[in-house]
């Protein structure tokens, strides 16, 4: 058993920046990543981040864009957070060296941003990820940071007390790809979960294809509930071919928007009188799909993105990674000609549910960056507002994890305070098949209902590696079905029903293909015999986190009978403030998704975000 | 040798038992179910195979130090179908996913940004996601990275890579940080542009695997290590102090004068890093130093 005081999983921004903090706070921390840190799908991220740092903005302005951007349904105490912050973690990244795009003078550059009432993405070149992934992993290799990298984490250590609110995290169980070892990682102070989104859902992603929503998998079996996870973000331009991000910058610096009649249908069609291609992301997607629906879509699928007007200079300047994005991966020359694009999943506003200092219910659990919802994000994410998202709450949960006081939460977590019992009308019964102990699946907590409650911390993990064992034995030594099927059955299904747009049938359908898949796994095997290097064993639990978030995410789009952000009903074209004011919640409870609610929290510091029309 | 599509495998006999509870028939029945189920899925691809206009035919080289069949090096092939766009990591993940799941190489922004699937396709050290299937001679012959100790199949180990990118200090170092929390060191744009091309590398290794003399000398810093040292010596934000100590790092035994100019790092890597120019102007910075001290 391996033991430190903070272990972080995963190290993309958000994992990276909590273990830096958690180390200035004293900790003794250590990392445990799927993929070498450098390796992470941060290093993807184009477009920039938001920070009010010059004079004309503040972090008030941020902060009402960003509530009017998630329409109305990110918790005030975390966007007012967010947007406080970001400045001083920003500034802190171009005090570690990262090679911001600059001004004149000599400053770091801003530009214009979907949804944002002021330009005030800081970014550099298009390239802004990788320039923050990589910034932050030099300053984990001064610190001399321990990393377990190619270590795949595939169960939390968490006690099982009846409650969640009760229960305790003692650490994470994890693979050594190299070697197959299982051992046991056990945190004395916390466990900080930072393991990304979850599009490997869909077969249309924007995502990595290690973007797995592991950690909100592992969490949701664990206790913690999960919220929100319906609110999918389809970003309006990816590569048809591939599902490859061209950035927002594109539009930001002045890219236009044309359907096959050569229209600029963001205004010709009426879709956003004011702020045309500049509009927020939902409403671009769902404006390029009319178009394609309507039959002015070009070959049936997609429309074009034409930047050849911003000349040579600017776009060599500004978003020469696009050039060769758009020539390597669709084979077309953005100097010369227009760039085919359809929308593509691209994030998850939902995940673990945190506070704003990045804690769930169970103590000593943590989420921070994608897959944790604070709830700064709502119903649909601002463009540039997820990378301040890593280091604002990356930090905070690595302090917090690491013993800093930071003040009492505004947010609740758990069953606690106000909340309402919620029904879904499913189709087909919704959840685990196997019983609890199931080998298929990591058991989430223990499955003897309170036995672990009683253990040590080190037994606890002892305990959890044991059943760890027990299912990776399983696995590779029965025969059966390959996760590759499976998985590629659910991912065309939400693809198919739960996109950009979604109606109650085709979600029905979704839950039972889900269901069918849920059935096809349990005689999931592994067929690679060999404990080295085993991709397709971690390719086969991956899967069973899939599925799981494949049916929350159909689940909660099935309660939710409004229209709000990204989220799109073709029976419910309204959003319904007087009922749906509130955050959709799931908790597992021994296998079966329950769904409740907790209202959204709009009381910011000195003042209340009154709901309004989101227009642009 | 070929494998081809591989043989479809006959459905499980059931297993005769005495009196078989009720769990154990479920399970068996379960067990005829999947074995059906991949019967299908294999014969689907086979069908799609035989289907499609143009396959392709990869060779790729195979081993696994734990499993006997596969303990001595070898080729497979695969033939998959090709789509126009396809690229060697599609052709990859098809074969995969569809002929022998245990074929094993890292992958996963398939963007060129993560840098995790350089490999040796056709003689020359390419990212498999960002090689058009098309623009290659057939078969492709796919390889791990040479010069790198092989884990299994297309997997290496990057350990020796991961410490000479370590051993130039690769991080930020000043003395002088602005006052205020929020205000930023400045940097001129053209001192960032001096050093954009040399703070875009992925990590992924192709460079040192392409180098002669990195694979006779393994001390060698090598061309990605060089230029991560470069990316930090020529930004003015650094101070002149630091620059000093950076230049001595490069300069040691098995630094930059190793290089020997053969440009094979520059033209392999995959983001147009120009290696050589750097290593080329690190040179001249430190016989300048020298000139300075001497
Ligand atoms: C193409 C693209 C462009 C984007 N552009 C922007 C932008 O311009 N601005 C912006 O604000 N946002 C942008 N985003 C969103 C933003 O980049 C992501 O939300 C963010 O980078 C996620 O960071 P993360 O640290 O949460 O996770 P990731 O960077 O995905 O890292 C996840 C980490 O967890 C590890 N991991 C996962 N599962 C396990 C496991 N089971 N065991 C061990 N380790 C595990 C992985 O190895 C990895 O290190 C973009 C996203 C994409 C996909
Ligand atoms: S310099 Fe180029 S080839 Fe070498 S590791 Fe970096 S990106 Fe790869
Ligand atoms: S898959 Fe990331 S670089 Fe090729």
């Amino acid at each position: 058993m391996y033991e430190h005081d903070v272990i972080v999983v995963g190290a993309g921004g958000a994992g990276l920046r909590a273990a830096i903090a958690a180390q200035e706070e004293g900790a003794d921390v250590a990392i445990v990543t799927k993929l070498h840190p450098v390796r992470s799908h941060t290093g993807a991220a184009e477009g920039g981040i938001n920070a009010a740092l010059r004079e004309g903005d503040s972090w008030k302005d941020h902060a009402y864009d960003t509530m009017k951007g998630s329409d109305y349904l990110g918790d005030a105490p975390a966007v007012e957070t967010l947007c406080k912050e970001s400045p001083r973690e920003t500034m802190q990244l171009e005090h570690w060296g990262m090679a911001f795009s600059r001004d004149e003078d000599g400053r770091v550059s801003q530009r214009p941003f979907g949804g944002l009432s002021f330009p005030r993405t800081t970014y550099a070149g298009a390239e802004t990820g990788h320039q923050l992934l990589h910034t932050m992993y030099e300053q984990l290799v001064k610190r001399g940071i321990e990393v377990y990298d190619e270590w795949y984490a595939t169960r939390l250590a968490v006690s099982d007390e009846e409650r969640p609110e009760d229960r305790r995290c003692h650490g994470v169980v994890a693979y050594d790809i190299q070697s197959g070892e299982i051992a046991g990682f056990r945190a004395r102070k916390g466990v900080v979960l930072a393991t990304g989104g979850p599009g490997q859902v869909y077969d249309h992603t924007t995502n990595a294809v290690s973007n797995t929503g592991d950690g909100v998998a592992m969490a949701y079996r664990a206790g913690a509930p999960i919220e929100d996870m319906e609110f999918i973000q389809f970003h309006p331009t990816t590569l048809p071919s591939t599902g490859v991000l061209i950035s927002e910058g594109v539009r930001g610096e002045g890219g236009i928007l044309y359907n096959e009649n050569g229209e600029r249908f963001m205004y010709e069609h009426g879709y956003a009188n004011n702020a045309g291609e500049l509009a927020s992301r939902d409403v671009v997607s769902r404006a390029e799909l009319t178009e394609v629906n309507q039959g002015r879509g070009i070959e049936d699928e997609y429309v074009h993105l034409d930047m050849r007007h911003l000349g040579e200079e600017r776009i060599i300047d500004r978003l020469e990674n696009i050039l060769h994005l758009a020539e390597d991966f669709e084979g077309v020359d953005g100097l010369e000609e227009p760039m085919p694009v359809k929308p593509g999943q691209h994030y998850a506003m939902g995940g673990v549910e945190t506070d704003e200092n990045g804690e769930t219910c169970i103590t000593g659990l943590y989420a921070a960056g994608e897959c944790a919802c604070a709830s700064v994000h709502g119903a649909n994410r601002l463009g540039g507002n997820a990378l301040p998202e890593l280091i604002v709450f990356g930090k905070r949960a690595g302090q917090h994890a690491a013993g800093r006081d930071l003040g009492t939460a505004r947010i609740e977590t758990g069953k606690r305070g106000e909340y309402e019992v919620g029904e879904v009308d499913t189709p087909v019964q919704p959840g685990e098949v196997g019983g609890p102990g199931d080998v298929a699946a990591d058991g989430g907590t223990a499955p003897d209902g309170g036995a672990t409650a009683e253990l040590t911390p080190d037994e606890c993990v002892e305990r959890a590696v044991t059943d760890e064992r027990t299912r990776v034995d399983a696995l590779m030594s029965r025969e059966g079905t390959n996760h590759a099927t499976i998985r590629a059955k659910v991912q065309k299904s939400m693809t198919r029903f739960v996109n950009v747009f979604r109606e109650e049938d085709g979600l029905k359908q979704a839950l039972r293909d889900i269901r069918e898949a849920r059935e096809a796994y349990q005689d999931v095997a592994v067929s690679d015999p060999s404990r080295t290097f085993n991709t397709d064993l971690i390719q086969t639990i991956e899967t069973r986190n899939i599925l799981d978030l494949a049916e929350a995410i159909t689940l909660g789009a099935l309660v939710r009978d409004e229209f709000r952000g990204a989220h799109w009903r073709a029976e419910h074209q309204e959003r319904k403030d007087e009922n749906w004011l509130k955050h959709t919640m799931l908790s597992w409870n021994e296998g079966t998704p329950e769904v409740w609610f907790r209202p959204v929290i709009l009381e910011g510091e000195d003042k209340t975000y009154e709901p309004k029309i989101r227009s642009y | 040798m070929s494998t081809q599509v591989p043989e479809t495998q006959e459905a499980e006999p059931e297993a005769e038992e005495q009196a078989p509870s009720k769990g154990d028939q479920r399970r068996a029945e379960r067990r005829r179910k999947a074995a059906a189920r991949e019967q299908e899925r294999q014969e689907e691809a086979a069908e799609r195979a035989k289907e499609a206009e143009d396959t392709v035919e990869l060779k790729v080289f195979r081993y696994d130090p734990e499993v006997p069949e596969k303990e001595k090096p070898r080729f497979d092939s695969f033939h998959v179908p090709f789509e126009k766009g396809m690229t060697v990591l599609d052709a990859l993940m098809y074969a995969r996913d569809t002929y022998d799941s245990s074929l094993t190489f890292r992958h996963s922004c398939r963007q060129a940004i993560c840098g995790s699937d350089a490999l040796f396709v056709n003689g020359r050290q390419r990212l498999g996601c960002k090689t058009q299937l098309s623009d290659l001679d057939e078969p492709v012959r796919v390889e791990p990275l040479p010069h790198q100790e092989v884990v299994k199949d297309l997997v290496v180990d990057m350990e020796h890579f991961y410490d000479q990118m370590e051993a130039v200090e690769p991080y930020f170092q000043t003395n002088e940080l602005p006052d205020g929390e929020l205000d930023e060191q400045r940097q001129t744009r053209e001192n960032r542009e001096k050093i954009k091309m040399s703070t875009r590398c992925i990590w992924c290794g192709a460079c040192m695997s392409s180098c002669n003399i990195a694979a006779g000398d393994n001390q060698y810093l090598g061309p990605a290590a060089i230029n991560k040292a470069y990316r930090f010596a020529m930004d003015e934000r650094e101070g002149e102090d630091i620059k000093q100590q950076r230049l001595e790092i490069i300069e040691q035994e098995h630094g930059v004068w190793r290089c020997q100019t053969q440009f094979s790092c520059t033209e392999v890597c995959p983001k147009d890093i120009p290696l050589t120019e750097h290593i080329q102007e690190l040179k001249r910075e430190a016989v300048k130093n020298n000139l300075k001290f001497w």
